[in-house]
């Protein structure tokens, strides 16, 4: 592929209008992105750009950004990745700049006060309904460890009002120490090769797509 | 250094948002509401409400929102770049190993730790939010006598048909904001 002045627009302005055009944010965009570089501009094949996703998911921050980074790191390298982040960061700065000027000069209306006090009602049922279901989630898979560390997070951030990144960087922590035990387990059980040979095809598929886009 | 501050908080927020979406919004109150006071928290309110009609993650939306209050464009510019500036580095520094190792069990291994806490901390602030807007209380505590029936009635209905039907959420929230403003607007004492 030639990487021209051309090839660097398409990129640029492929993640601008993605982003310009996903409202409420989060995962809206990542297949809207599989289908743009995937199956229109064929640039990315699917499986690689399903490791990209999970890579995005995996790393903190948002992860409409985190993909954009990781298509453009692997169509043109760490030039791309700024190009692609700042495509997909331009349009929600620019429209909430503006929103933000024009909402502190009509904030004060009384009917525009009245909408935003029902919406806000709104809102918070939206994020209500999104607890109640990744809750839900996580108490239905029966893993005790987590439910006990959901439970125990929300009584140190609500009642104890412990920071935080210390309650994160301590679940994290433990996260950690749990996949380090049960890896030393699985080694010594007959189990462990179907985990490696897991590890191999997701390998392959991968590096095959990188030789793709050296050339 | 006001600059220096917006970029630091930001990058915190960018930082320790693990799970995307939601996940930002109990790192993001507590930088904006509870150890910088940027926003009131009916301020902070308004930002969840416009980041659910505008483009882009709430953690976009919320740096640039900040940065223009607090100190104009270059604020929001500064604050947005604070906030993906640990994605930058995080990401790619993933990618590379990806391309180089593949296996990223310890990676899996702390997120599958994260997880339950991040639907803890969002609960949280689900909850904070609650308070807001049902007892219009900016702490965790409130007060009963304070609640304001309008907003129960329709988080109450809101809920109920975003649970039992599904609903779009930008509908959910507009109908509710609405039938807010029919309400809201004949008071006169609002």
């Amino acid at each position: 592929m030639k990487k021209d002045r051309h090839f660097y627009w398409r990129l640029f302005s492929s993640t601008f209008t993605l982003s310009a055009f996903t409202f409420g944010g989060g995962y809206v965009i990542v297949p809207l992105m599989q289908k743009r570089f995937v199956k229109e501009l064929k640039w990315i094949e699917e499986d690689e750009m399903l490791d990209l996703v999970a890579i995005g998911q995996s790393a903190p921050g948002p992860i409409a950004i985190n993909t954009s980074i990781l298509v453009g790191y692997r169509m043109a390298g760490i030039p791309g990745a700024l190009l692609t982040v700042t495509g997909t960061v331009l349009p929600p700065l620019i429209v909430i700049t503006i929103i933000s000027y024009f909402y502190i000069a009509f904030r004060d209306n009384h009917l525009v006060k009245a909408l935003f006090k029902g919406m806000q009602a709104g809102v918070a049922a939206v994020i209500v309904d999104v607890v109640i279901e990744m809750a839900a989630r996580i108490i239905r898979n029966r893993r005790l460890l987590a439910i006990i560390v959901m439970a125990l997070s929300f009584i140190a951030a609500v009642l104890l009002k412990i920071n935080i990144v210390i309650i994160l960087l301590f679940c994290g922590i433990l996260g950690a120490y749990t996949t380090l035990r049960s890896k030393h387990d699985a080694r010594s059980s007959p189990d462990s090769g179907k985990d490696e040979s897991c590890a191999e095809g997701s390998g392959t598929g991968g590096s095959a797509g990188k030789k793709e886009g050296s050339d | 250094m006001i600059y220096l501050q917006l970029f630091w908080s930001f990058f915190l927020v960018g930082l320790f948002s693990f799970g995307g979406g939601y996940a930002s919004l109990p790192l993001i109150q507590e930088q904006v509401l509870k150890i910088n006071s940027w926003l009131t928290p009916a301020e902070f309110m308004d930002i969840l409400t416009i980041s659910q009609m505008t483009p882009g993650p709430i953690a976009i939306n919320a740096s640039t929102f900040v940065g223009t209050k607090v100190a104009g464009l270059p604020g929001a510019v500064i604050a947005t770049a604070g906030c993906v500036t640990p994605s930058c580095i995080i990401v790619l520094t993933l990618a590379v190993l990806y391309y180089r190792f593949k296996g990223l069990d310890m990676v899996q291994g702390i997120i599958k730790g994260l997880r339950p806490a991040v639907v803890a901390l969002i609960a949280s602030a689900g909850y904070s939010i609650l308070l807001t807007v049902l007892f219009d209380s900016d702490d965790y505590t409130f007060r009963l006598s304070d609640l304001d029936f309008i907003a129960a009635g329709l988080f109450a209905v809101s809920l109920f048909l975003l649970r039992k039907f599904k609903l779009n959420p930008i509908y959910a929230m507009l109908a509710a904001g609405i039938v807010g403003m029919v309400i809201y607007g004949f008071l006169p004492s609002f």
